[in-house]
C-alpha cells in the first residue's frame, strides 16, 4: 500500500522534499510501521463512537471581552525576516 | 550540609529557616551543572547569571515564603515557553527562537519561587523515547554514560538524578516524563489530561499533551504539582480538578487501598528483572495494608498502534506552523514562498519528526482515514472503557514503566517500530487521559534504575501520590545517586 509514489504525494503534502535515498529508507520504515498498525483491525470497534475527548466537553459560551494581546513588536522581533510592521516573504502574488 | 541530598521540599524549608541562602542553592546546582553537563548533555540552555540575579531578588523574601518550593533551583524541558530565553524544541527549526511570553506553567512555578537554571535538552519536538533525536546532540544516562536516559524529558530526568537542579518540568505525551524517570531513577507524574494548563507548552500531540514534574521523591511531585494545577482561560482544555493541597495528603496511610496487577502487563517481553523488582514493589504496598488483586487489561496490545496513529496525525497538523515565517529559522536558499517553506522545513526538522508528519499525513488523507484515524479512535474509546472496568475492580494499578532497562545509545533509531513499542505500558494512560506516576522501584543486575508505575482513575493525583509516598517511606531506591558525569 505505501509506496515511493505515495510517500511522494504525502511528501508534498506536508512541504518536505526527501532525496532519492531519503524516499526508500522513509517508505520501507513506514510500510513496516503501517502493516504493523493493522492490528487494530483484530479488534472489531463497530458500533463504538470515535472518541475525541475523553471527557464529555460540550462548548461553553461567555460573552467577548476585549483584553490587551502580544505586543506587535515583540511577536515579530522573533521572525527571520521582518520588520517593525509585518512578517517578510518573497512575493507571492503576481 | 550536603545539599544534593535534599529534596526540593527540605531544600525549601531550609531556605525558609535561613541555613541556606538561595544564592547557595543556585551555586551548587550551578557548579554541578558546570562540573557535570559536558558529559551527560542535560541542557541545551543555562541562564546562570540570571537565576543568580534571581537568586538575589528573592533571598530578602524567604523567611515569609508560603510556597515550599521556595528558591529552590530547577529547570523546564525545552518545548517550555520562556519569555526572552531560547526555547528550542531542540530541533533546528526554532533556532534562536526567544519567545514573547512564558508558559502557564513557567509563570506558575514563578509564582512558587522558583529558580530556573536553564532549558533541558528533549527529542526534537518530544519526538522519541530515548533523547537522541535531539539537534543539540543527545543525553546521556547518568547511571551509565554509554546508554539513553529515556525521553523524550531525557534532559529532565538526567538533570535531577545528576543533582543539577531539585526538580525539572517536563511533559509527557506517550510515557515521556515516566519513562525516562524510570530509566534515571527519579520519581515523575503526569497529571489528568487538562490538570495542568499547556498556554506555551509547544504542541506535539493536543489531545495528549501533558505537562508534569520529575523530582527525587513522591512529596516533592505533590509539592510542584500544588503549584502547576488549575484551570487556566488560555488553555481550553484545563478544568479544575478539585484537587485541594496534594501535599497536605500525603499520610503514608494506604490501608484498604486496592492495588490491581494487570496480567498483560507482566508477559511477554518484559525483562525479568523488571518483573520482578515491580512484583517486589506489590509486596511492599501490601506490607503497609494495601491490598493486591490480579485483573486482566485485554486490550493493551492495540494501544501503541492507536497511539502512534493519533499522536502522528496531531503532530502532523501542530507542526505545519514551522514554516521558516514567523518565528526561528529560515532556509537559506529558496526560489519563492512555497520553496520557502519547504527548504526551511527539510532542512530544519530532524529524520524521527518527518517520519512522523509523513505518518500523519497518511492516516489523515482520503482513503486511509476512516482505516486508521477514526478506527483509532474508536480504539481509544475502547481503552478507556477498559480502564473504567478495572477501576471497578481496584483503586489503582501497578504496571511496569518501560520492559526493560535504560537501552543502549545508538541502538533504537535504527528500527523505530521496536522504540514505538517500548512504550507499551505508558501510552495506553495517554490515550485515556489519566494521571500515572514512575517511582523508582529497585536495579538490575548492571546498576540500572527500574521503574514501576502507579496509574490512577481521572483526578486520582493524590491516590497515586500517597501510594508512592507509603512507598518510599519504606524502601530507599529514591534516594540513591548516580556519578555519571561526575570530574573525578
Amino acid at each position: 500500500m505505501i509506496d515511493v509514489k505515495l510517500v511522494d504525494y504525502l511528501a508534498g503534502l506536508s512541504r518536505l522534499e526527501l532525496r532519492e535515498g531519503e524516499k526508500q529508507a522513509m517508505t520501507a520504515g513506514l510500510e513496516q510501521i503501517v502493516a504493523y498498525m493493522d492490528v487494530l483491525n483484530k479488534l472489531d470497534t463497530a458500533g463504538v463512537e470515535p472518541m475525541s475527548h475523553v471527557f464529555p466537553v460540550k462548548n461553553v459560551l461567555r460573552e467577548d471581552e476585549a483584553a490587551p494581546s502580544q505586543d506587535r513588536g515583540e511577536l515579530l522581533a522573533g521572525s527571520p525576516a521582518g520588520d517593525t510592521e509585518a512578517f517578510l516573504v518573497p512575493q507571492a502574488v503576481e | 550540609m550536603e545539599l544534593r541530598e535534599l529534596t526540593a521540599l527540605e531544600l525549601g524549608a531550609a531556605i525558609k529557616r535561613g541555613e541556606v541562602s538561595v544564592k547557595e542553592a543556585a551555586r551548587a546546582a550551578l557548579d554541578a551543572i558546570a562540573a557535570r553537563d559536558g558529559a551527560l548533555n542535560a541542557f541545551i540552555t543555562v541562564t546562570g547569571e540570571r537565576a543568580l540575579e534571581r537568586a538575589d531578588k528573592l533571598q530578602p523574601g524567604a523567611r515569609d515564603a508560603q510556597s515550599p518550593l521556595y528558591g529552590v533551583p530547577m529547570a523546564l524541558k525545552d518545548n517550555i515557553c520562556t519569555k526572552g530565553v531560547r526555547t528550542t524544541c531542540a530541533s533546528k527549526i526554532l533556532g534562536e527562537f526567544a519567545p514573547p511570553y512564558s508558559a502557564a506553567a513557567a509563570d506558575a512555578l514563578e509564582g512558587a519561587g522558583a529558580v530556573s537554571l536553564g532549558k533541558l535538552n528533549m527529542d526534537e519536538f518530544a519526538m522519541g523515547s530515548t533523547s537522541e533525536t535531539s539537534f543539540y546532540g543527545p543525553v546521556r544516562n547518568p547511571w551509565d554514560l554509554s546508554r539513553v536516559p529515556g525521553g523524550s524529558s531525557g534532559g529532565a530526568a538526567a538533570a535531577v538524578a545528576a543533582g543539577m537542579g531539585w526538580y525539572a518540568v517536563g511533559s509527557d505525551t506517550g510515557g515521556s516524563i515516566r519513562q525516562p524517570a524510570a530509566h534515571c531513577g527519579v520519581t515523575g507524574m503526569k497529571p489528568t489530561y487538562g490538570a495542568v494548563s499547556r498556554y506555551g507548552l509547544i504542541a506535539y500531540a493536543s489531545s495528549l499533551d501533558q505537562i508534569g514534574p520529575l523530582c527525587r521523591d513522591a512529596a516533592d511531585c505533590a509539592a510542584v504539582l500544588d503549584a502547576l494545577m488549575g484551570r487556566d482561560p488560555r488553555d481550553a482544555t484545563s478544568l479544575d480538578g478539585g484537587y485541594g493541597r496534594l501535599l497536605e495528603g500525603l499520610t503514608g496511610d494506604i490501608r484498604g487501598m486496592r492495588v490491581g496487577l494487570p496480567a498483560e502487563c507482566f508477559g511477554e517481553g518484559l525483562d525479568g528483572e523488571v518483573r520482578a523488582a515491580v512484583l517486589r514493589a506489590a509486596g511492599v504496598l501490601k506490607g503497609r495494608g494495601a491490598q493486591v488483586v490480579e485483573l486482566s487489561f485485554p486490550v493493551l496490545e492495540y494501544a501503541v498502534p492507536a497511539y502512534y496513529i493519533i499522536a502522528a496525525a496531531e503532530a502532523s497538523s501542530n507542526l505545519s506552523r514551522f514554516d521558516g515565517v514567523k518565528y526561528g529559522w529560515r532556509a537559506e536558499r529558496y526560489d519563492g514562498l512555497t520553496d520557502l517553506y519547504r527548504k526551511t522545513r527539510t532542512q530544519g526538522f530532524g529524520a524521527e519528526v518527518k517520519r512522523r508528519i509523513l505518518l500523519g499525513a497518511f492516516v489523515l488523507s482520503a482513503g486511509y482515514y476512516d482505516a486508521y484515524y477514526k478506527k483509532a479512535l474508536q480504539v481509544k474509546a475502547v481503552i478507556k472503557g477498559a480502564f473504567d472496568e478495572a477501576f471497578r475492580q481496584c483503586d489503582l494499578l501497578l504496571a511496569p514503566v518501560a520492559p526493560t532497562t535504560a537501552p543502549r545509545l545508538g541502538g533504537s533509531l535504527s528500527d523505530p517500530l521496536k522504540m514505538y513499542l517500548s512504550d507499551i505500558y505508558t501510552v495506553p494512560v495517554n490515550l485515556a487521559g489519566l494521571p500515572a506516576l514512575s517511582m523508582p522501584c529497585g536495579f538490575d543486575g548492571k546498576g540500572l534504575p527500574i521503574g514501576g508505575q502507579l496509574i490512577g482513575p481521572h483526578f486520582g493525583e493524590g491516590r497515586l501520590l500517597n501510594a508512592a509516598h507509603a512507598f518510599q517511606m519504606d524502601t530507599d531506591y529514591h534516594k540513591r545517586a548516580p556519578e555519571g558525569g561526575n570530574l573525578v
